[in-house]
């Protein structure tokens, strides 16, 4: 490049690092710092007319007296409480299968098993619409031919959490299966070879070695879940628009409905500031306890 | 080897195969049932017992699917808006891990521990403000809205730092004590010999645009302008549905992601992973 002739007294090694990082800089100021702190002024903020006031903590007061906020944050922990450690259970134990010795054609098994993350989550969530439907759906007619009456998948406050449950654990298993297995793949054969020798099955070996072993990324993937499904939106905008009787609404789906269909802006920055509270409490506790005895 | 522990391992072979098959055909079969449901009319995905063959619908699908929300300019829509944002993330993610990996400069450790800290910050806290500051200037319905907001995508700038940490420090003296700038430095040695890594970061970067949802959504309100997911999420909120271009859009939102992932499968995955899992 001809212009770094003349440059070259401006971009010195010490000055070239700032000219690296000025975009990224400038971009993260105005696109996440500002909005970060505009909609933390916001949340303590009421709006009547074009017309803002500050309104101290009456967002915050009128979120804790919201019956609606109550059923959002109870929705996500349940799905969270009962899906994150099912969709980890069964990743762990299909890892275990890929990694063992008498497999053949693991690259095909893991491009499959992969297959569902690289899936939009709004396609995906139509094809499982549509798979559940009450009356003429596939799974319906699956259950049929054993004898199962139809379910009420998508119209029944019960079921639409399962639905929701079983959508994501089929978009998120695969991946993280490879990301256990990955982590097998690292644990060293001699650990086996001694408890073999000491009598030690294979189940034994599950629970004492590979259990154990696998605890960094046990704590990997449950953050990175865990956060995952407490932004949890666009399959339950799809599948159910938080229906049945509210049974589906999110967090993040009771703050989009209130910015963007009821345009409550400063009440939907609270809840925005609410839900980084919870992601933030989440992530350093179970750092804490999955994280503590080791060092 | 005794004949019993010869017929354990093979049973053990056979449940082993048995169940990862099973899950092989639980993660599959979605994908194979959208296809079908491209190929046939609307009414077809509902009939009983249940239509598993491929039919001869899947022209007029498409073409059904264009008249309807101008797939073919969505597709343009979603293409321009995840490569453009492709292209300019990844240099300056590139670029400003470069800085933090190799050079010591004033405020380099606080100034990247924000921005880690960013990654923590999920991205419901800006939409709003984001959304007002687009309105204000007049940007709705633009690509830039869609794209601006994610260009200094912290996740990335961390994972090219963690990477650009391998280039060694004495082939960029060489290059210095050569004569050579800085940005001629980063431009034609450090971003070459990166390439595997600049990959891994670019798919990441493509997949979370082509799949992002609620942004564009909150964005774009003419269907003009519309993305995939946008589009894709309109049709099944319209008062008669039709399948057979649902599941057209969404196979066309799929395919091209799969196809790519067939071919690339390993930098796939450690991309997806945000290159989480080294092999």
């Amino acid at each position: 490049m001809a212009a770094n002739k003349r440059k070259r007294k401006i971009v010195t090694p010490k000055t070239a690092p700032y000219f690296f990082i000025a975009p990224a800089v400038l971009f993260f100021l105005v696109f996440t710092l500002w909005p970060v702190i505009q909609s933390l002024l916001l949340s303590f903020q009421t709006s009547t007319g074009g017309q803002s006031e500050f309104a101290g903590f009456d967002n915050y007061i009128r979120l804790f007296n919201d019956g609606l906020f109550y059923t959002a944050l109870f929705n996500t922990f349940t799905i969270l409480i009962i899906q994150v450690p099912i969709m980890l259970s069964i990743a762990v134990v299909l890892a275990v299968l890929m990694n063992s010795a008498l497999l053949k054609m693991r690259g095909f098994f893991r491009v499959a098993f992969f297959m569902p993350a690289i899936t939009a989550l709004v396609a995906y969530a139509i094809v499982f619409m549509i798979m559940l439907d009450e009356n003429f759906g596939l799974v319906n007619y699956a259950l049929s031919l054993v004898g199962i009456d139809p379910v009420a998948w998508l119209n029944d406050p019960f079921w639409a959490k399962v639905s929701l449950i079983i959508a994501i654990t089929w978009r998120w298993t695969g991946y993280n299966m490879v990301i256990f297995l990955a982590g097998l793949q690292n644990i060293s054969n001699d650990l086996y070879e001694a408890a073999s020798i000491d009598g030690a099955g294979k189940i034994r070996q599950f629970f004492s070695i590979t259990l154990p072993q696998l605890k960094p990324i046990f704590l990997f993937t449950a953050v990175l879940s865990t956060i995952g499904t407490l932004q949890l939106f666009d399959e339950p905008f799809i599948l159910t628009d938080g229906g049945p009787n509210n049974s589906t609404l999110t967090i993040s789906l009771y703050l989009y409905l209130n910015g963007f269909r009821y345009f409550d802006f400063n009440y939907a920055s609270a809840i925005a500031y609410v839900l980084v509270i919870i992601i933030a409490l989440f992530s350093y506790v179970q750092m804490k306890v999955v994280g503590d005895d080791d060092d | 080897m005794t004949d019993k522990k010869k017929t354990s391992v093979i049973i053990r072979k056979i449940l082993l195969y048995i169940t990862l098959g099973i899950g092989v055909i639980l993660s599959i079969f979605p994908f194979y049932w959208m296809f079908i449901g491209a190929t046939n009319p609307s009414g077809a995905i509902f009939s009983v017992p249940p239509n598993l063959l491929p039919g001869d619908f899947l022209v007029e699908n498409f073409t059904n699917l264009n008249e309807n929300v101008g797939i073919i300019r969505v597709l343009m829509n979603s293409l321009i808006i995840a490569l453009t944002f492709t292209f300019f993330a990844v240099l300056i993610a590139a670029a400003a891990g470069f800085a933090f990996a190799k050079y010591q400069f004033k405020g380099r450790n606080a100034i990247f521990f924000t921005l880690l800290l960013a990654i923590m910050i999920p991205y419901h806290v800006t939409l709003i403000p984001l959304f007002q500051m687009m309105a204000d200037l007049g940007w709705l319905n633009t690509y830039r809205a869609v794209l601006l907001p994610n260009l200094a995508y912290p996740f990335a700038i961390f994972l090219m730092r963690q990477n650009m940490r391998s280039i060694p420090n004495s082939l960029l003296e060489a290059a210095r004590v050569d004569g050579a700038g800085e940005f001629k430095i980063f431009f034609q040695i450090v971003l070459p010999t990166m390439r595997p890594a600049l990959a891994a970061v670019a798919i990441f970067l493509f997949m979370f645009q082509w799949n992002n949802f609620l942004w564009p959504l909150v964005v774009l309100g003419d269907s003009d302008m519309y993305t995939l997911p946008v589009a894709l999420s309109s049709l099944v909120g319209m008062s008669r549905v039709d399948y057979g271009q649902i599941m057209m859009g969404t196979t066309l939102s799929v395919l091209p992601i799969m196809i790519f992932f067939l071919l690339l499968q390993r930098q796939f995955i450690s991309g997806i992973l945000g290159g989480s899992v080294k092999e």
